[in-house]
């Protein structure tokens, strides 16, 4: 099904399954443990050995020599899996560095070795004794030294760079202005769920278990990397225990395990070390931010400047910051520009709105010291900045954007009239306390999406599409889907997912995962629907699909009549993306309290108000933006991976190391959503929501810390550290 | 007695052990280890414990915890390895009535617990009050830190309800109050990437209210 004009009213708009905030359907399997992830796969009849990986304890050179010695000899150990041993590898189009190194060593903790033994007890006993000689070679592992020598680079449809009007006479002449520099740092995805792979070969067939968000591009990645055909592998993912952009490919898991299989001639189960994991995957890169706003003493921005520099690896992409700020203002002159410095740290790949989250940490405060400087309410400057169209090309309009109204429906709710503008004035007992606001805004993505579904004689709807649900809900939202086209209720669908043998989707990521799937989903009921009507003799014109009836006029017959029908359709998008801005917006607000003596910070209440077209759960997708608010709450405070600038690795790789929120960390959480039906997005005229939620929230607690403290930190995570030699008096 | 056995006959293992090395001072770090590793089999250790009303009898490798006996041995994989380092609460268990993380425990040192495990808590269809009210307040999201979560939960009210103060009780002479400090506070060694926090409150505070 093509989607090129605006949607009109469809069977989704009836909205009696859509829209209502179910419980997820697979919530019985998740909440007893019986859900299978990817290292919980057991087949009676095929006994698994265990591989351990051996990551480089280099961060760039070359392996000089490998004992492997005494390794093959320990107990329990069937084959060790190197370079050597593996033979050529390709790249996958999705990875940077290649997932088993040697002889040249491209990251601190790559893999150089896959030992693999009976139990896991004794593959990491054996993993211990692999000994690796190298010779290091010097890397670059700074990003503020290497600033200097960073490229312009563009990522996804962003160039490079971008310039509208004379971004530099209007800024000069700007009556009020602001230049600042922000930091954010590495972060890690830290996903609960390891990268894990179990794999197993029958001849010159491959089939893995593993945890992925996107299966289709994942099998060709695997297809490129051990150069086999596609048809030759199968990847089952039904569950993945979060992703958050890290699952977006494969990993060492996958490749290693299905080489440790080859190679031992069995089946042979992977999961990484939490220590492995945060050098040995991707991370989000660290970023420079360069912000210059120029604005009339009224407020009006009349110049908008943002640079950002990111780290990677060579060949690999820019983090992305400046994206939103192309489009979330309006100002008649602009200009951004995205540098990439070459980096030997680990790869850096996308996470959780790469671009905007970290964008809008810098772009976000800046707005707020803007509205300082002008002595304007914060809000009320965001308000007067709107715009409803593209401001690079004003004839392309949003199709629909509820910034302002997110930000006015949310002051109201969370009291923000009694915010005292003169930052450090409130007290609640040993407690500074203060407000923050801060835009929220994600581009609306759509991508191609299929799936199947068939009526059985029974009755009952299958749906089958190779989608993940990677927490999302998507189990459940492509149940209603099926439910509200097919005329039937909830119970009398069953959804599977995760599947490479199941039509290709548009797999979960860049929030575009519940629209774009449920769309596909769409397109297979719409043709399924047609097959029913035909087979039971009705006009599909008018044909009425409920309460497993289908009704045409005076005549009705039970949906089971038309027997067992099959459908397969995607839905493909076109053209409406070039005419139409689409995007997603929303309004965090945050009120924090710092300690008048030990700067400690809490967040006390939080709310974000979103408008991301249609909800179709609103259970669950309230549910994706109160994490979203927790991850922002950890970018805010908490998460950095610290570099070893010597050495070249992420020091603290380990949850202990690496903080994330903690129930303690985090206060009730209040989410709305504006009403916003979107015909111009897809037939299910929805959104998505996922990352709209972390976009702004962290800038939103900085501006609440310094709403209580007068003190701006510009350099995130903002710890206590940084406030404590400037907190005003205790007293 | 037969626990004071099995230690003595370990620790004679461990001298025997020691003893090689010294033996091998000469050699380097690497080859002293492999010394004590190479050639020698795995040490088996018979151990007998309760799981979920049920009692097992399992031959370990003495290095296996309790959360590898019971997934990759007894097939019940609930219970999850999120950083095998006690670090982020995936493999809680209730052994003996308390949470414990089973990945920080050898399973060899549980001869004769009691130890239940999310799938002893409730099954599809016949859930659990606490399952029920993690699936009707949306308290999780990929699932899965939440057999975690859950066997934490149930606990937690347990210890509350026994009157074991925790580092935010203020007074520690009087009942402990239920309160969502209390829950976080108690709960923050579950972490939840996902951020389901503030649903997981909801639903503790739901099945507490419900006990009260």
């Amino acid at each position: 099904m093509k989607f090129d004009t605006p949607a009109g009213r469809n069977p989704i708009d009836q909205l009696k399954v859509i829209g209502k905030p179910t419980d997820r359907i697979e919530g019985p399997y998740k909440v007893t443990g019986t859900a299978p992830y990817a290292y919980d796969w057991h087949d009676p009849t095929l006994t698994p050995l265990y591989g351990f990986v051996v990551g480089s304890g280099v961060a760039k050179g070359r392996i000089a020599g490998m004992d492997l010695t005494t390794a093959k000899a320990a107990p329990g150990v069937v084959t060790i899996v190197t370079a050597e041993t593996a033979g050529p590898l390709g790249l996958g189009q999705f990875n940077t560095a290649p997932l088993l190194g040697g002889p040249e060593v491209a990251h601190y903790h790559q893999a150089v070795a896959l030992v693999v033994a009976e139990s896991f007890e004794q593959a990491r006993a054996a993993a211990a004794l692999v000994r690796v000689d190298y010779d290091e070679a010097k890397g670059a592992f700074d990003l503020a030294a290497s600033r200097g020598s960073a490229k312009a680079a563009k990522i996804q449809t962003n160039p490079a760079e971008t310039a509208i009007g004379n971004f530099e006479a209007a800024f000069g002449k700007a009556a009020v202005r602001l230049e600042e520099t922000y930091t954010t740092p590495n972060e890690a995805h830290a996903m609960m769920e390891p990268h894990a792979s179990i794999a197993s070969w029958e001849g010159d067939a491959l089939t893995v278990w593993t945890s992925n968000q996107m299966i289709d591009r994942s099998v060709s990645d695997i297809v490129k990397t051990l150069k086999m055909p596609k048809e030759k592998v199968r990847l089952i993912s039904p569950f993945i225990g979060g992703g958050f952009g890290g699952k977006l490919w494969i990993r060492s898991d996958v490749i290693l395990a299905a080489l440790g299989a080859r190679q031992a001639g069995r089946p042979v189960k992977v999961a990484l070390t939490r220590p492995l994991m945060f050098n040995n995957t991707v991370h989000r890169s660290g970023t420079i931010q360069r912000i210059r706003i120029g604005a009339d003493t009224d407020g009006t921005i009349i110049a908008i400047g943002h640079e950002s520099w990111s780290g990677n690896q060579v060949g690999g992409r820019p983090e992305g910051a400046v994206a939103q700020t192309r489009l979330l203002y309006a100002g008649s002159n602009r200009m951004t520009a995205e540098r990439v410095a070459a980096l030997d740290l680990p790869e850096s790949n996308a996470m959780r709105a790469p671009g905007e989250a970290p964008g809008l940490m810098a772009l976000e405060m800046a707005v707020d010291e803007m509205a300082d400087r002008l002595g304007m309410d914060p809000v009320q400057f965001r308000i007067k900045n709107d715009t409803q169209v593209d401001p690079e090309k004003p004839e392309r309009p949003f199709s629909q954007r509820q910034l302002v109204a997110a930000l006015r429906d949310g002051a109201e709710r969370f009291g923000w009239s009694k915010r005292v503008a003169t930052p450090g004035q409130v007290r609640d007992g040993r407690w500074r306390v203060g407000l923050g606001v801060a835009a929220a805004f994600r581009n609306n993505q759509v991508m191609k999406s299929g799936a199947r579904v068939r009526l059985g004689a029974d009755g009952m709807v299958t749906v089958e599409t190779d989608m993940t649900d990677i927490g999302t809900g998507t189990y459940t939202i492509i149940g209603q889907t099926a439910a509200e086209m097919m005329g039937v209720t909830l119970d009398k669908v069953v959804v599977r997912l995760g599947d490479s043998s199941f039509p290709i989707s548009s797999g979960s990521g860049g929030q575009w995962g519940a629209n774009s799937s449920t769309s596909g989903v769409y397109a297979a009921c719409a043709k399924l629907r047609e097959a029913v009507t035909q087979k039971l003799g009705f006009n599909s014109d008018d044909a009425v699909f409920e309460d497993s009836q289908v009704r045409s006029g005076n005549r009705s017959l039970p949906l089971a009549e038309a027997g067992e029908l099959v459908a397969e359709d995607a839905i493909e998008f076109e053209g409406l993306a070039n005419k139409y801005q689409q995007s997603t917006f929303g309004a965090h607000f945050v009120e924090v309290g710092v300690d008048a003596a030990t700067a400690e910070i809490r967040v006390r209440r939080m709310l974000a108000v979103c408008a991301g077209g249609r909800i179709l759960n609103p259970k669950s997708a309230r549910s994706q933006v109160i994490g979203a608010m927790t991850m922002g709450v950890g970018a805010a405070l908490m998460e950095e991976l610290v570099v070893d600038k010597t050495r070249g690795f992420f020091v603290n790789h380990d949850l202990a190391g690496y903080e994330v929120p903690v129930h303690a960390d985090i206060p009730h959480q209040e989410v709305i959503f504006l009403d916003e039906v979107d015909p111009i997005s897809s037939p299910m005229k929805a959104k998505g929501v996922g990352e709209l939620g972390i976009c702004g929230c962290a800038a939103a607690v900085a501006n609440a810390i310094y709403n209580a403290t007068g003190i701006r930190v510009r350099d995130y995570p903002i710890t206590l550290d940084k406030l404590l030699e400037r907190m005003p008096d205790a007293a | 007695m037969t626990q004071f056995g099995e230690l003595d006959f370990n620790r004679r293992e461990v001298v025997a052990g020691a003893s090689a090395c010294t033996a091998l001072t000469i050699l380097p770090l690497t080859a002293r280890a492999e010394a004590a590793t190479v050639g020698s089999p795995p040490v088996l250790s018979p151990v007998a414990f309760t799981v979920n009303g049920e009692r097992r009898e399992l031959q370990l490798d003495t290095r296996t915890t309790l959360l590898d006996a019971v997934r990759e041995h007894l097939h019940l994989t609930g219970a999850k390895k999120g950083c095998d380092h006690g670090q982020c609460g995936a493999c809680t268990m209730i052994v003996g009535g308390r949470r414990i993380n089973s990945c920080l425990t050898l399973a060899v040192m549980h001869q004769d617990d009691d130890i239940t495990t999310i799938e002893g808590l409730g099954k599809p269809g016949a859930l659990h009050p606490m399952q029920a009210a993690f699936v009707k307040h949306d308290g999780y999201q990929c699932g899965f830190c939440t057999p975690g979560q859950i066997c934490s939960s149930v606990a937690v009210l347990a210890e509350i309800e026994a009157g074991i103060p925790s580092h935010v009780t203020v007074d520690l002479t009087a009942k402990t109050e239920l309160t969502t400090i209390e829950i976080r506070e108690r709960m923050s060694g579950n972490i939840c990437r996902c951020g389901a926090y503030s649903n997981i409150v909801d639903a503790m505070t739901e099945v507490a209210g419900r006990q009260g």
